[in-house]
């Protein structure tokens, strides 16, 4: 039941063919863009909302709803589209292979959106790391404009549309939705409170709408093959094709489009080479990105990729980041430096991620040896439940998670750990005494 | 997360900077981008070519505070916001640097493929003492950097501007030999996979139509 190659939307994912634009209409983009955008706006978004599609940034909501809340009416005020590519959540990598392998895939998203939300104008906020994909993006761009499928009356379709590229400077937190607004008008990327949402109040302090990467990518060809076709993939509510990135203790790990849905051992044993060492090897699966809690043997054995599933289990499709740890992994350890680089990126606006991220961090790293209380595991998940929920953005929940998980599946390993440092202590002056 | 802002004290800074042909083309280009009254948005953009014009000119790419001065002059800004930006983001270096950054990422999936590895290499190879340190040629200065969005290519370490993916010791070493002539190797895995396919070649995407 997997995938097949002429359902695949992303044919130019590892770069096989080129990127430029007379490749990528041989291998079907750009082909009745004027038709489709001539079916108008309500046409669009409704399809996209039949389709099933939902969010690809990580929570997963769903698109065509998020569009109609841009107004109706123009008004004043001009609206904005803007692409989320900051793509920095540890352990994702999908944005980058459209990036610079399928860029027009992207870029005819984008019209096709800026239609359907009332926008004439576009902004791409790239990471800034990304400095050689952001050339091959522009190059694109270029060749659009000088296609006449951007700008003026883009397509011939009678709509203007002008897109670009803007550069970040690596911070995670830019790709919080409000944090990205705020570094794209100049400021430092710190979060907005929401309300008011960027639909009312976004870029310029106009309605604006920030889409991830892939969901804008994917829309010309589910309006082209059309809603069933991408709705009949995957399970009801978690529809369609998706990139994940497989990784960690794998024998080959690859980025993949696959079914929604598809079973996480399949992904990993078809595309990645299997578990290295065999199944049997495996530890642990962080499933969806840094944020999404672990899931242990048991659950990998036959959890299915999706929302709604990962759910179940307490934690997320998320970026579809597919972290693989094996036996040999010091899980305390993975999760420690996932603390870290929170602490790391936390910009610091709200007390209980300022200091949580900094506390937990600390008390992690002592985790890591040992050096602590049996009862200190207890405290430490009481803090992750002090911090989540009380910031103004989703990082600091998604700090704690993975600590959640780590003690909802390993809390005996962290409290052998313990006993261990205190039998290594005890050790010598036992030996002293004798 | 602010970095530090260097002071005068600390630091050798240039006593001007202003913009050079090649800078001011670009600036040119950038500032199209945003709508009237907008220009504030052009202030990451225009760090990166002060970053820039520095490494063409000194060999060194930094921000310099005359360089941040100039930055807020030709946006109209107050120059604390742009020193606000300049220190927030993680890409502007507000010291000197050496002729390459060696970016060791250190994040979980890196380091479950062998970052530390990776980082081992480049002390050895780049004598180097640590995170943050140049060598005494010049040559390199070593950070540790957060995911670089390239999880599937583990372990990675960014070198200026390009990725070199599917590190260990030996090819950090080799890599970093090979800069030290002077030669710039390909960008991309060094253990010849095809991007983010599998090594041994892709699996998928053999039946498409096109070239
Ligand atoms: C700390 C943090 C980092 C995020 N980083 C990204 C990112 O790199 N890329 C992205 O698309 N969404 C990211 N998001 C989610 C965005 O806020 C937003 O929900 C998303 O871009 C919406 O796009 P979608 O509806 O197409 O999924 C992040 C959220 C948080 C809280
Ligand atoms: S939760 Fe953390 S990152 Fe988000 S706004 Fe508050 S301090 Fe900033
Ligand atoms: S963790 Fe190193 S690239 Fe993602």
């Amino acid at each position: 039941m997997a995938l097949s190659d002429k359902d695949r939307i992303f044919t130019n994912l590892y770069g096989l063919q080129d990127w430029r634009l007379p490749a990528a209409r041989k291998r079907g983009q750009w082909d009745g863009t004027k038709a489709l955008i001539e079916k108008g706006r309500d046409w669009i978004i409704e399809e996209v909302k039949n389709s099933g599609l939902r969010g690809r940034g990580g929570a997963g909501f769903p698109t065509g709803l998020k569009w109609s809340f841009m107004p109706k009416q123009p008004g004043d005020r001009p609206h904005y589209l803007v692409v989320n590519a900051d793509e920095s959540e540890p352990g994702t990598c999908k944005d980058r292979d459209i990036l610079r392998h399928d860029p027009h895939t992207l870029i005819e998203g984008c019209l096709i959106a800026g239609v359907a939300m009332g926008a004439h104008a576009g902004y791409i906020y790239v990471r800034g790391e990304y400095y050689n994909e952001h050339l091959v993006l522009q190059a694109a761009i270029d060749e659009a404009y000088a296609a006449g499928l951007l700008g003026p009356n883009a397509c011939g379709a009678g709509w203007d549309f002008d897109l670009y590229v803007h550069r970040g400077a690596g911070a995670y937190i830019c790709g919080e939705e409000t944090a990205l607004i705020e570094s794209l008008e100049g400021k430092k990327g710190m979060p907005r409170l929401k309300p008011p949402f960027p639909a009312a109040v976004g870029l310029y302090g106009c309605p604006s709408t920030v889409n991830n990467v892939e969901t804008i990518a994917v829309v010309p060809t589910i309006l082209r093959r059309g809603a069933p076709w991408f709705a009949g993939f995957g399970r009801p509510k978690n529809s369609g094709t998706k990139i994940f990135c497989i990784q960690g203790h794998v024998n080959k790990p690859c980025n993949v489009e696959e079914e929604m849905s598809i079973p996480l051992r399949e992904l990993i044993e078809k595309h990645a080479g299997g578990v290295r060492g065999g199944w049997d090897n495996l530890l642990a699966v962080i499933p969806g990105g840094s944020s999404t809690p672990m899931i242990p043997k048991a659950v990998c054995d036959d959890v299915l990729m999706d929302f709604d599933a990962l759910r179940e289990h307490k934690t997320g499709l998320g970026t579809a980041g597919v972290i693989v740890m094996d036996k040999s992994t010091d899980l305390i350890k993975a999760i420690a430096r996932l603390s870290t680089f929170y602490k790391h990126e936390s910009c610091g606006q709200c007390t209980p991620c300022r200091e949580g991220m900094g506390w937990v961090k600390r008390m992690m790293d002592r985790m890591v040896e040992g050096r602590a209380e049996v009862t200190e595991i207890d405290v430490l998940e009481q803090v992750t439940r002090q911090i989540e929920g009380h910031t103004i953005c989703a990082l600091a929940d998604g700090g704690v998670w993975p600590v959640q998980g780590l003690i909802r599946h390993f809390r005996p390993m962290m409290e052998e750990r313990i006993a261990a440092y205190k039998a290594g202590k005890a050790a010598p002056m036992a030996l002293a005494a004798e | 997360m602010d970095a530090e802002l260097s002071t005068a004290t600390e630091i050798p800074q240039p006593e001007s900077f202003s913009f050079d042909e090649e800078s001011l083309k670009a600036i040119d280009v950038i500032v199209k981008r945003y709508p009237p009254g907008r220009q504030a948005s052009a202030v990451i953009p225009l760090l990166y070519v002060v970053q820039r014009q520095m490494r063409r000119s000194t060999g060194s790419a930094w921000v310099p505070n005359k360089g941040m001065d100039a930055v807020a002059e030709r946006l109209g800004m107050a120059p604390i916001r742009v020193y606000e930006v300049a220190t927030f983001y993680f890409m502007f270096n507000m010291k000197p640097i050496g002729r390459h950054h060696l970016q060791v990422c250190a994040t979980t999936p890196c380091w479950l493929r062998g970052s530390d590895e990776v980082s081992r290499a480049c002390r050895d190879a780049g004598k180097l003492g640590g995170w943050g340190q140049t060598s005494e040629d010049g040559m390199f200065t070593l950070s540790e950097v957060e995911c670089l969005g390239g999880c599937v290519n583990a372990p990675i370490l960014q070198v200026d501007d390009d990725y070199y993916e599917d590190m260990d010791y030996e090819s950090t070493v080799k890599l970093i030999e090979a800069l030290r002539r002077g030669e710039r190797p390909a960008p991309g895995s060094v253990i010849g996979r095809q991007t983010s396919a599998p090594e041994g070649g892709p699996q998928t995407l053999l039946d498409v139509p096109g070239e």
